[in-house]
């Protein structure tokens, strides 16, 4: 049963993981911008849950909309002053601009907050459930499906709101929607900001599982590339399969080659992907 | 005026190793080494218009290749050309894979190339000594006499990059470069083989930085994977030519010195931070020097800071 | 000398679009062919298809006699191959002589840059728009741009030009120079594909017509008679023109 296991692992984890990306892929797959500063926001995210823990007492999973609401303020004034000025611009000034922004914003985090790891530990943690076999610990599975639901309340907003259908009408064609009265720049900003949000939301959730600290912001960069070319780019159910399929080749990936390579098991798999299916598993763009 | 302006700092450069302390000879050798990583960048980045991220990349498989190389009893200078050899070939294989992408997706797997290579050096522990690094063998000769050296050898390689960088600018390779950067479709209807030329581009952009990353390790006699393959070896020189102006001669190489400047002062002085202010630099650059230095009409601003 | 062009069979599909549908007709050298159809007919596309642009669902393209569908863009402009395009695209940011000395240094052959400057200098003052040389290509006027496209295409030294309407969105005295200069373009012995919509540009060079339809060749023949041909008359020139024809009033 040990495939069965490593299986469930992979999918605990690409649950957390569809999280970590959906705010990257929405905004590279809307404003056509790669945000570097994504990792960084989610250890915002992180550390908002943590400090929230230790001096409030709050559970993680309970700050999701602190994280939120701080990561929505950081989000929509980081678009208004930067990004913004340079959405039309050709990929060479959008990423390296954000690449400028990550520099700050990763130093001023190592200042503030020191580059130690550090970790949420519950004082009454939630133990393993077992079943068939296969364990999981309680904690993980919580967060996964925390995770899944805050995903699925994107969707669900992405498809019922008026907001929601600008930003995917944007997606599909900007100037058409801009001629049918969707204010472009304001769509903009929110989708940066929304983003902004998923990634302090899933900060939050994460702070249980993964250590903090501003040296692992380039790590969740890394992965969220790898979810958005291999889910496709723009979509939530892109981000979900991505997240998904990350996880579990993770998890076998660490069985055959040790965990050491896992990382670099899923940027291989990036560049094949890159080479022979860009547009990513799920085909063609979804369009939610 | 603009050859008396070259003489010039031809001259100086030549002379800086007599008149010059150690500190200063070995920041001038990584001037030169700045301007060569630029003005490389340049042929796939500024000309051709495809933003890489592979420089590191080319820079660390260079500098293990002659490590690697030298370890094995090659003399020192073949060493560098077996470096500078293999990252073009490699350069080549991996243009003719990624070239066929566009924007985000070249720039992407480009910079995860780097990533990768790191990683399989780091693992191949018995060829590269992993993550223990790998030591090369010293030069029998003084410290002043080894800083002398190598400051000229670097020189030679910087000539040799901005000779090549000059050739390729005023004849027709660069000008099919230009054609494909500004309309890449209308570029192969005129009957420019893009699928060949970008690959060239390519190629150029990781030959001379090979060699760099050879000379790197025999200059400084231990390298490791993250310090070769470092990320930062494929950001700087954007920065420099952006900071200079793209697809020029002089402006990758104003960048590089300019660079290396803000980066001496910044480090002295911000030393816990000078990765946030290079990040703020950057955030600067690109929105009040877009085009780069050279870019900018002295005229008009002497004119408007008058009024 | 056989056919220059010859396309056998030709059929482009887009998904569920049958683009151009068992195309075949062949050029011969020297001659200038007006194609003319209704928009959406296939005349584009059929010009993307020969010069590679799209790839070819089923049939095959032969030029002078070698087949060339399968073929790069940049290889077919090689081989003598040049065309025009609907929505000019120059090289933004280069000067007119450098858009120009840039057809004639790859696929018109030439060896050094400089002498590509100087050819190209005899193109702009045969289109006349040797004033403009060193202006930039992007603060051209329509008009301006589309006699570039042509100093261009004549710059890669064609034997085969396809001309995709080059008299959209001109006045009726730069319409008049675009046909002189087209004319003098068949005494250099350049074979002429004109795709057209104003019919008395077709009717005045061109010594025969093809039509296309719903992507089909629906007529093909001497002007003066494909004009009248019924079918062509319904599907494209309107029942108007028909009028018109019967009153005795000739050409709109």
């Amino acid at each position: 049963m040990l495939i069965a296991q490593i299986l469930v692992n992979g999918l605990v984890l690409g649950g957390l993981y569809a999280c970590i990306a959906v705010g990257f892929s929405l905004v590279w797959g809307v404003l056509n911008v790669i945000n570097l500063l994504h990792g960084s926001f989610i250890v915002i995210g992180s550390y908002a849950a943590y400090f929230a823990y230790i001096h409030l007492g709050i559970h993680p999973f309970l700050s999701v909309p602190i994280a939120a609401a701080i990561l929505f303020v950081i989000g929509y004034s980081f678009q208004a002053g930067f990004i913004n000025r340079v959405v039309a611009a050709p990929v060479l000034t959008t990423l390296t601009l954000t690449f400028g922004l990550e520099l700050f914003v990763n130093n001023l985090l190592i200042i503030a907050f020191k580059a130690d790891y550090r970790k949420v530990t519950l004082e009454n943690p939630l133990g393993v459930l077992t079943l068939a076999g296969i364990t999981v610990p309680v904690d993980r599975l919580a967060a996964m499906v925390m995770a899944l639901l805050l995903t699925g309340l994107l969707f669900w907003v992405l498809n019922a709101s008026r907001v929601g259908r600008a930003i995917v009408a944007v997606r599909m064609d900007r100037e058409a929607a801009a001629l049918m009265g969707v204010k472009v720049k304001k769509i903009y900003a929110l989708t940066f900001g929304i983003g902004a949000v998923m990634a302090g939301a899933a900060g939050s959730l994460i702070s249980l599982i993964y250590p903090i600290s501003p040296l692992n912001s380039i790590t969740f960069l890394g992965k969220a590339f790898v979810i958005c070319v291999l889910g496709g780019l723009g979509s939530v159910l892109g981000a979900m399969v991505g997240g998904l399929t990350l996880g579990v080749l993770e998890s076998f990936g660490a069985l055959a080659f040790g965990p050491e390579h896992a990382v670099t098991l899923s940027f291989i798999t990036l560049i094949l992907f890159l080479l022979f299916r860009p547009t990513g598993i799920m085909g063609k763009k979804g369009y939610e | 005026m603009r050859r008396i302006l070259l003489l010039l700092a031809l001259v100086g450069v030549l002379l800086v190793p007599m008149v010059g302390n150690n500190y200063i000879i070995r920041l001038t050798t990584i001037m030169m080494l700045y301007c060569v990583l630029a003005l490389s960048w340049n042929f796939i980045g500024g000309l051709t218009g495809y933003p890489s991220f592979a420089t590191a990349a080319f820079f660390g498989l260079g500098a293990y290749a002659g490590a690697i190389c030298q370890g094995q009893g090659i003399p020192m200078y073949l060493a560098w050309i077996l470096g500078a050899l293999m990252a073009a070939v490699f350069a080549a294989g991996l243009g003719l894979a990624i070239l066929r992408l566009r924007g985000h997706y070249f720039a992407i797997a480009s910079l995860v190339v780097a990533d990768v290579l790191r990683e399989v050096v780091n693992s191949a522990t018995k060829l590269t000594g992993g993550g223990m690094g790998f030591n090369l063998p010293v030069l029998k000769m003084g410290i002043d006499t080894q800083t002398k050296l190598f400051y000229y050898l670097m020189f030679i390689l910087a000539i040799l990059t901005v000779v090549s960088a000059a050739y390729v600018n005023r004849h027709r390779l660069g000008f099919g470069l230009r054609c494909i950067k500004q309309n890449e479709d209308a570029a192969n209807m005129i009957g420019i083989n893009a699928t060949i030329y970008k690959t060239v581009a390519f190629t150029l952009s990781a030959v001379f930085v090979g060699w760099a990353g050879a000379f790197y390790a025999s200059w400084v006699n231990y390298i490791e994977p993250g310090d070769v393959f470092d990320i930062l070896f494929s950001v700087k020189p954007i920065i420099m030519v952006l900071l200079g102006r793209a697809g020029t001669i002089s402006g990758p190489i104003i960048g590089a010195v300019i660079f290396l400047f803000m980066e001496e002062l910044v480090w002295r002085n911000f030393l816990t931070f000078h990765a946030g202010v290079l990040g703020l630099i950057v955030v600067a650059l690109i929105f009040y020097l877009p085009d780069g230095v050279l870019a900018l009409n002295f005229r008009r601003l002497l004119a408007w800071r008058r009024n | 000398m056989g056919p220059i062009l010859q396309l056998k069979g030709v059929t482009r599909q887009f998904g569920g679009l049958l683009a151009l549908n068992d195309v075949s007709f062949d050029l011969q050298p020297g001659e200038i062919v007006g194609l003319i159809g209704p928009n959406g007919a296939g005349k584009t596309t059929l010009v993307n298809m020969v010069t590679a642009v799209y790839s070819l669902t089923k049939g095959k393209i032969f030029f002078e006699g070698k087949q060339i569908n399968g073929m790069k863009p940049h290889e077919i402009s090689r081989m003598g191959i040049a065309r025009t395009f609907q929505m000019v695209q120059p090289f933004p940011k280069m000067t007119v002589l450098e858009n120009v000395a840039a057809g004639a240094l790859f696929a018109g052959g030439v060896k050094t840059l400089a002498k590509a400057k100087e050819q190209a200098m005899e193109h702009l003052q045969f289109v006349r728009l040797a004033d403009f040389a060193q202006s930039s290509a992007s603060a051209l006027t329509l008009a301006d741009r589309k006699r570039l496209e042509l100093a261009k295409s004549l710059a890669m030294n064609p034997r085969l030009l396809l001309l995709d309407e080059v008299n959209a969105g001109l006045s009726n005295v730069e319409i008049n120079r675009a046909m002189e200069l087209i004319r003098s373009l068949v005494e250099r012995g350049i074979t002429i594909l004109l795709i057209e919509h104003l019919m008395k540009v077709v009717l005045a060079l061109c010594s025969r017509v093809i039509v296309l339809h719903h992507g089909q060749l629906i007529a093909e023949g001497v002007s003066t008679e494909v004009v009248r041909d019924p079918r062509v008359v319904e599907a494209y020139l309107g029942s108007r023109f028909v009028k018109r024809q019967q009153k005795g009033k000739g050409y709109a």
